[in-house]
């Protein structure tokens, strides 16, 4: 179990794909789960969304960012190899539903692959789906055919203009709520994205669904470390998430409990990063 | 027997305070041949033996010292095994002060017999010496049964159901077994190679276990049943961790006693950077309650390097649930008791990290529905601490996950699985459920006992019918 089938990587190495063996996992998954892999026995327990499933094959894709010691030793691991553990399909899949009007998926760096299976979700399901994704520069942008695939029509930004729209997905979102009879707004990326969208949104009463990735140990509602503030109530995201309405979330408060281990996460980052070198 | 009376109770040997707060090695050491043999000499091997009664699955507790007086070890673990299967972890674990010790007659004058160090030196000669030879097997009935949770219910279930010759096979959600065992105590208090050496006697005698699986998400009951399975078992624990509900709960440096724990003892964070998963380490530290799980929280606090761990509890000494060796163990390490004493709110910093805590005064006023005297606020009383890591150890609930997965079963107005307490049945046909999960948080020999009759219910069943 849990040996890694495919092996791609994205954006100049620092965005990886891995298609895994869980049969168990790929039967039950929905658009917008999660799972939570340990590569090895002193590892830590890392939440990835499921990009794309097979039930038929037993597969699992998961896309990650390397940012930090963990998902540089996922890197490390090659076809062939195996993820000691994975569990899941964790979390609420998310509501796929039709709405009267235009639904606008805003994605932002990872947050595209977390974002792909919902957009092709709400385009299935009848609605007249808009993409938007974005990437600081042209290189960094993942899954563009694909997300063009799932969507009726596809946006491409970038912060340095080196493709397509020059500036922020948020811009275009704004754009296109002006224009466009915008009625849902799904927005998965970099917690500041998020929360910009929902400023956008906010004046317009457009709901708007945000993908929340709080730090998170057991992913059952067991410990209460992925906790979030969402209209005033507690909520625990892996849980009763990890989407929730984004007007309603305290990003300040995401924001700081995201930098909870700021200090450990570069001991053991600048310590994985001796051990390879050496 | 005057002259029986006169022999103290033997103490056991312990690290000292000052040298395990800096370590996790465990604290008692453990009892020589000799100090066991003199020990279960102060027994009077009672005709009707009042500590028996006090033990919750009856262990044959004159019977079992008996044997180690007389130095017959591997029949004394025997003895225990009748009743308990899992007697390393209980002897070390169990509130004895109110179960076995408390009941026994030698306690009305004097100190009671050391029961639980005993059990536990049985079991530890069995682990170190013994010859691991398994128990006889039952023929093969073809029956199948899983088991959800590892904790020890499901653990008890597990052993019983093998030896009556039935399939078992064991789900579980974390990547290893033990449940509270390996996530919640820490190993200063019970040592994992036990928890360990547990779950691998069950392996050797057939026993499967399954890890990284959540029953009601990867696998659901009614799937288990599709699979195969004629019986179920569900003794998933209280994994719902409680909160105050006051302001500034969710700022850094807040945790629940179930998260910090399981970050310090499931994933071995007190190794940090050995092991990846990081923890905080606070210079004060708060712990908000006084049961074991808080004790555990301050003392594992103080061997992360805390200057000052403080225990904040709303209501007297008195009324403290936690063992008493465990309070015992604390107030040597350090540890400070901050007694009625209730906190109204967390205080942070601009970069929404915990600095503070405001608490209030309180008295006790007149018994409420657990019998204990209801802690009132004393007006006015208000007063700040400084501290930069708070553990909310108030109790745990009923993780709803399985149970809203699971059509049939129902609940509590609490969210605890409704049982027969005969059979431990559910009211899901070939569903029976036991430990924290119908009770609330109770304890180790509790959840055992639980598991005990429904193995003996599942065994019924599978034998003759519902
Ligand atoms: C439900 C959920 C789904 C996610 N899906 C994806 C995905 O599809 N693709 C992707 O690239 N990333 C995803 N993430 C984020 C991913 O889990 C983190 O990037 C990863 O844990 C970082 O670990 P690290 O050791 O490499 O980096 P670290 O150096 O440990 O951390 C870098 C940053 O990641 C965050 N982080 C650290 N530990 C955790 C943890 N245990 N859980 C969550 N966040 C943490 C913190 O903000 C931290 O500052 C998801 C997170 C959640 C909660
Ligand atoms: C910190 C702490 C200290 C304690 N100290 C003591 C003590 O000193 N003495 C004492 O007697 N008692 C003590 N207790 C209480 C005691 O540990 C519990 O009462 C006992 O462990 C309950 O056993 P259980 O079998 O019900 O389940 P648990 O031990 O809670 O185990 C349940 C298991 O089920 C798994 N699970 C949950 N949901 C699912 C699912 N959907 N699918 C698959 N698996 C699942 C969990 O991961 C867990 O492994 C303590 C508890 C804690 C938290
Ligand atoms: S199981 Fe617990 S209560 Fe029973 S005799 Fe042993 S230590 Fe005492
Ligand atoms: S009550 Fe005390 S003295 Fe009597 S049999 Fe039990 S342990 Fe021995
Ligand atoms: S990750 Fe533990 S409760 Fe959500």
């Amino acid at each position: 179990m849990f040996e890694i089938l495919r092996r791609e990587e994205l954006a100049g190495g620092t965005i990886i794909l891995n298609e895994i063996s869980a049969p168990f996992i790929a039967k039950k998954a929905k658009p917008g789960q999660f799972v939570i892999l340990r590569a090895t026995e002193n590892g830590e327990r890392i939440p990835l969304t499921m990009a794309e499933t097979d039930p038929e094959k037993g597969t699992i894709t998961i896309i990650y960012q390397v940012v930090g010691k963990s998902t540089a030793l996922f890197k490390t691991l090659k076809v062939g190899d195996r993820y000691l553990d994975v569990v899941g399909p964790l979390g609420k899949p998310t509501e796929i539903e039709k709405v009267d009007g235009h639904v606008v998926c805003v994605g932002g760096g990872t947050g595209v692959a977390v974002l792909h299976p919902i957009t092709r979700a709400l385009k299935e399901i009848g609605n007249h789906v808009v993409a938007v994704i974005g990437a600081r520069t042209k290189d960094m942008i993942i899954l563009e055919d694909k997300m063009k695939e799932a969507s009726h029509e596809l946006f491409v930004c970038t912060d340095d203009g080196s493709y397509g729209h020059h500036g922020f997905v948020t811009d275009v979102l704004k754009d296109l709520i002006e224009k466009r009879d915008v009625r849902l707004v799904v927005t998965i990326g970099p917690v500041p994205m998020m929360k910009v969208a929902c400023e956008i949104t906010r004046p317009h009463k457009i709901k708007t669904i945000v993908s929340l990735n709080p730090i998170m140990v057991d992913g059952t509602g067991m410990c209460g470390c992925c906790r979030v503030n969402v209209g005033g109530e507690t909520k625990f995201a892996c849980v009763d998430g990890p989407e929730f309405d984004g007007h309603l979330v305290d990003f300040d408060e995401l924001s700081a409990r995201l930098k909870s281990y700021v200090e450990q996460e570069k001991i053991a980052y600048e310590k994985f990063k001796c051990e390879c070198h050496a | 027997m005057a002259k029986k009376e006169t022999l103290p109770r033997q103490p056991m040997p312990e690290q000292p305070p000052e040298e395990r707060i800096k370590n996790f090695k465990e604290v008692p050491l453990g009892y020589t041949p000799e100090l066991a043999m003199k020990e279960a000499s102060r027994c009077l091997q009672c005709k009707n033996p009042s500590c028996v009664k006090g033990c919750p699955v009856g262990v044959d507790i004159p019977g079992f010292i008996r044997l180690i007086r007389e130095g017959e070890f591997a029949k004394a673990i025997r003895k225990i095994w009748e009743k308990n299967s899992l007697p390393a972890i209980c002897g070390r674990v169990c509130p004895q002060e109110n179960q076995c010790e408390g009941s026994c007659v030698l306690g009305k004058k004097g100190k009671p017999v050391a029961i639980g160090n005993l059990e536990r030196f049985a079991a530890d000669w069995e682990r170190e010496h013994g010859t691991g030879e398994l128990p006889p097997k039952a023929a093969p009935t073809g029956k199948k049964v899983a088991v959800v949770g590892s904790g020890p219910s499901g653990l008890t279930v597990a052993g019983d159901l093998i030896l009556k010759g039935h399939e078992v096979t064991v789900y579980e959600a974390f990547h290893k077994g033990g449940g509270v065992l390996v996530y919640g105590i820490p190993e200063f208090r019970l040592p994992k190679d036990i928890v360990a050496s547990e779950l691998n006697y069950l392996e050797r005698l057939g026993v499967k276990f399954e890890y990284n699986i959540v029953i009601g998400r990867t696998i659901t009951v009614d799937e288990l049943f599709k699979m195969g399975y004629d019986a179920i078992f569900i003794g998933v624990g209280a994994g719902l961790p409680r909160f105050l509900g006051i302001p500034g709960e969710n700022l850094v440096g807040v945790y629940s006693a179930n998260e910090y724990l399981t970050r310090s003892n499931l994933m071995k964070a007190y190794l940090f950077p050995e092991y990846d998963t990081p923890i905080a380490k606070g210079k004060n530290v708060v712990v908000i309650g006084a049961g074991n799980v808080a004790m555990d929280s301050a003392r594992t606090a103080l061997r992360m390097g805390a200057e000052n761990v403080t225990i904040v509890y709303r209501r007297s000494r008195e009324e403290m649930p936690a063992r008493l060796a465990e309070i015992h163990h604390a107030e040597e390490e350090g540890i400070k008791f901050m007694l009625l004493t209730n906190p109204l709110r967390f205080i942070g910093d601009a970069h929404g990290r915990l600095r503070g805590m405001e608490c209030i005064k309180m008295e006790l006023g007149e018994p409420d529905e657990s019998g204990r005297r209801r802690p009132i606020p004393v007006e006015g009383s208000n007063f700040e601490i400084e501290c930069d890591l708070a553990i909310i150890s108030v109790g745990a609930g009923a993780n709803p996950l399985l149970a809203k997965n699971t059509p049939g079963l129902k609940l509590n107005k609490w969210g605890y699985i409704m049982v027969d307490p005969k059979t431990n049945k559910t009211y899901k046909k070939g569903v029976w459920a036991g430990g924290d999960i119908v009770t609330g948080q109770a304890t180790v020999i509790k959840a055992a006992g639980a598991g005990r009759i429904a193995s003996n219910s599942i065994h019924d069943y599978l034998t003759l019918g519902w």
